[in-house]
């Protein structure tokens, strides 16, 4: 077998919180194969947005090892596209400015720039509003937007928190189909944290499923559904089926009492 | 700083007609209130008339002490003004981004916040004479006391999720602070120095009224002596309306910076 594309090796992150601890992430280990499609899905302080912060370079564990292309992750870096669920575009620029701003960190030539921008712009469907700045622009376009800044510095993996969490029902979906699309275009290794059940068995190869107290992987599910998938397989027995399993293994975890406050 | 941002907030949400008939109402106000004024003068108050004051202005145009006095008094305002915004822009950079600036500038800046400027002008006359550069720089006191808090604010409010979104495109702190920090944080700046126009031209006239040979506060003061009430009339309005222009070119030039905000 190869080297796994992110390997996760029994990963710990405690938080003081007071004088007792909170453990968010208690001995995760995970590994994603390149170009892997992988949703994470769980209760809200399972960890997961932790687990992806780590792997972003945007946190550090205090225990265990987080592994990229087999070097060990510190801090931010180029082959790691973040996307966040609060879009996080600078709202003084404008699209095309938004898309610009990771080349023009890497010091890109305005030609080459300009014209791998407009390729990811054409991509997510946003050639109309290039110059339009992010006010004007809906929670999807943004998103969209959001999706183009972080695919133009070529990252070989995208790192999703939540990106379509505070969408309507209808723009997510649209969304997620989108995205696929986009994916199906320029593969990259994905992991994509969602709460939503429904979209992480559309979207992943791979649904892992995390519970909290302490933060930790209970389930993983393989998704054997072909790619393209469309509205037909949403409708399907087997997604059925599928979205049954990860609905059974995230709502019927071993409940731990809430700690008194 | 409250007023100001419910006027902004306001004036994008009035329909045209309600803005018109506002706009009416307006004219109406200042009219009543000129036709009491002059009403009162009538009655035996001692108040010149409007028409009084006017030929008052007329004179001083002619002559040429009006200009002189709003040169002075502008001069002295633009200086001070200038050189307060940039050194509470700087300050308050330094403050939002290193604990060692905020450590060491901070209690300083909030000492001198309680005292008012013009407090400073006696101490200040008798250091530095009765010159220009006093003036200046009770003046250059008050915008910089009354922007740097609001600059500090600004650079310690910015989205942790935007400095994190750039740092994942792979900008450094240098490229984060000029393409991130700065440009988010200028609303605040802009409300700190419009705060600081206001501070810095009440200031002035306040100052030119204890120690000056030119400018506005100077020939009320010198008017004063005479009884010269008309003249101290157009000392009063020019200082109004010269304000008013210098608030609305500010917020203008604000508006343009940062019509990216999203309008709440």
């Amino acid at each position: 077998m190869t080297t796994p594309k992110i390997s996760v090796r029994d990963i710990e992150k405690v938080f003081p919180v007071g004088k007792e601890d909170f453990v968010a992430l208690g001995g995760v280990s995970l590994d994603i194969a390149d170009n892997e499609f992988v949703t994470v899905v769980g209760p809200s302080g399972c960890g997961k947005s932790t687990l992806l912060n780590i792997l972003a370079g945007l946190e550090e564990p205090t225990g265990g090892t987080a592994l990229v292309d087999g070097k060990p992750v510190s801090g931010p870096g180029p082959e790691r596209g973040v996307i966040f669920q609060q879009y996080a575009l600078f709202p003084w620029l404008t699209v095309r400015e938004n898309v610009e701003f990771g080349l023009r960190t890497a010091k890109v030539p305005k030609d080459e720039r300009r014209e791998r921008a407009e390729h990811f712009i054409r991509l997510v469907g946003l050639e109309r509003f290039a110059d339009a700045l992010p006010k004007t622009l809906s929670g999807g376009m943004k998103q969209r937007c959001a999706i183009a800044r972080a695919y133009a510095v070529n990252p070989s993996i995208l790192l999703m928190d939540e990106p379509f969490g505070a969408l309507d029902a209808l723009t997510r979906v649209r969304l997620q189909e989108q995205l696929l699309e986009t994916w199906s275009q320029e593969r990259r290794t994905v992991m994509f944290i969602t709460h939503d059940v429904d979209e992480a068995v559309f979207l992943a190869n791979r649904v892992i499923v995390m519970a909290a107290r302490p933060g930790r992987i209970a389930d993983v599910i393989d998704v054997g559904l072909p790619y393209p998938r469309d509205e037909d397989m949403r409708l399907s027995p087997e997604f059925g089926a599928l979205r049954n399993r990860v609905w059974h293994s995230v709502y019927h975890q071993r409940q731990v009492k809430e700690p008194a406050q | 700083m409250a007023i100001i941002s419910t006027e902004a907030a306001g004036a994008t949400r009035v329909r045209p007609r309600k803005s018109r008939t506002l706009l009416i109402l307006n004219v109406v106000s200042v009219v009543a209130g000129l036709a009491i004024w002059w009403g009162l003068s009538l009655a035996g108050l001692q108040f010149p008339t409007p028409v009084e004051v006017v030929s008052a202005a007329w004179t001083m145009i002619l002559d040429g002490t009006l200009v002189t006095d709003i040169g002075a008094s502008l001069g002295r305002v633009l200086a001070g003004f200038a050189l307060g915004s940039v050194a509470a822009v700087l300050a308050g950079f330094l403050m939002g981004w290193y604990t060692l600036a905020r450590g060491l500038f901070e209690p300083w800046i909030q000492f001198f916040r309680t005292i008012p400027p013009l407090a400073m002008l006696p101490l200040v006359l008798v250091l530095m004479g009765i010159g220009e550069s006093p003036k200046i720089f009770v003046i250059f006191l008050a915008a910089f006391l009354a922007c740097v808090i609001s600059t500090y604010q600004g650079v310690v409010n910015v989205d942790r999720t935007l400095i994190n979104a750039a740092r994942v495109l792979g900008a450094d702190d240098g490229t984060i602070f000029a393409r991130v920090v700065v440009p988010a944080s200028t609303p605040f700046i802009l409300v700190g120095m419009r705060v600081g126009l206001g501070s810095a031209w009440g200031t002035l006239v306040a100052a030119e009224l204890l120690a000056a040979q030119a400018g506005l506060g100077h020939r009320m003061q010198s008017a004063q002596l005479y009884y010269d009430l008309p003249t101290i009339f157009v000392g009063i309005i020019t200082i109004g309306i010269l304000g008013l222009i210098m608030d609305r070119l500010l917020m203008l030039a604000g508006n343009k910076l940062t019509a990216w905000q999203e309008s709440r």
